[in-house]
């Protein structure tokens, strides 16, 4: 799966505005980059965004589950059918080099750091 | 305050508060408590034919997961291995916070149900147990003469 980029501003504010649940997390850092895996259970692939831009990581899932009709909820610890999680990322990791795989409800990111720093050029003006 | 396994945002905050607050004031909660927070989170529902469980326990082997049913308790257990590197390695770890371990959760239902009518799959994460209630149970109508 690839990272999603073009979503509209509309779009992120709706979504951010609908409550969610903030799926637990473990961040693990190496060498060469960061794995992240996120606990989405009953989220299949085609419910799961992943978007990074240079700046922000937004997962956002929702949840499909098998439900029989006339259900009648009798005890509820998950009460939101979706999850989302906003990260910041720092400068040296590529959104570019982002890779994510969904397995049995654990999202599981890679992202690596960038090949070298790359000098920042600095514009002067006036 | 209980710790919860997904920490939520405001709205869904305030509505645990007030379920907790309700909770309180139930006379009778069964002695094997609530024990809301564990791993993993369940959801129980039901239908006049069935009870439904949804047990929400990601990245476990299906084959792995034992479910038992014993006089209209259910219990599941079964492990999950941490995905964090062993010390050796050169990693730093950042956040922690998904369970690890050996789990085991128990659940008292009713006990009108058929212990050999339970089907258990596992799909996304998600462990659906559904067990059917017995025959003699179901409501019927009955005819007035």
């Amino acid at each position: 799966m690839n990272e999603q980029t073009a979503v509209s501003r509309a779009d992120d504010q709706a979504t951010l505005e609908q409550p969610a649940l903030l799926p637990p997390v473990d961040v693990i850092e190496d060498d060469s980059g960061i794995t992240l895996y996120a606990d989405l259970p009953g989220v299949p692939k085609d419910k799961l965004s992943v978007q990074a831009d240079g700046e922000t990581l937004i997962i956002d899932g929702e949840m499909a589950l098998e439900m029989p009709k006339d259900l009648e909820a009798t005890h509820v610890e998950v009460n939101l059918p979706r999850y989302r999680r906003v990260f910041s990322l720092s400068k040296e990791l590529d959104p570019g080099k982002l890779s994510a795989e969904l397995k049995q409800g654990v999202l599981k990111l890679r992202i690596q750091k960038a090949e070298r720093a790359r000098p920042r050029r600095i514009e002067v003006t006036g | 305050m209980e710790l919860s396994l997904f920490p939520r945002d405001l709205f869904a905050e305030l509505d645990r508060l007030q379920r907790q607050v309700q909770r309180a004031f139930e006379f009778s909660p069964s002695i094997r408590g609530f024990a809301r927070g564990g791993f993993p989170a369940l959801n129980v529902a039901s239908t006049p034919q069935s009870v439904e469980i949804y047990a929400f326990a990601p990245g476990l082997e299906p084959t792995s997961i034992e479910v038992q049913l014993e006089r209209g308790v259910l219990s599941m257990a079964g492990e999950r291995k941490p995905a964090l590197p062993g010390e050796r390695e050169r990693t730093t770890v950042h956040v922690n916070e998904r369970f690890a371990g050996r789990f085991h959760r128990v659940v008292t239902l009713s006990d009108d149900l058929d212990p050999n009518e339970v089907r258990a799959a596992y799909r996304e994460g998600v462990l659906h147990v559904s067990i059917k209630r017995l025959e003699s149970a179901q409501p019927r109508r009955i005819t007035v003469n």
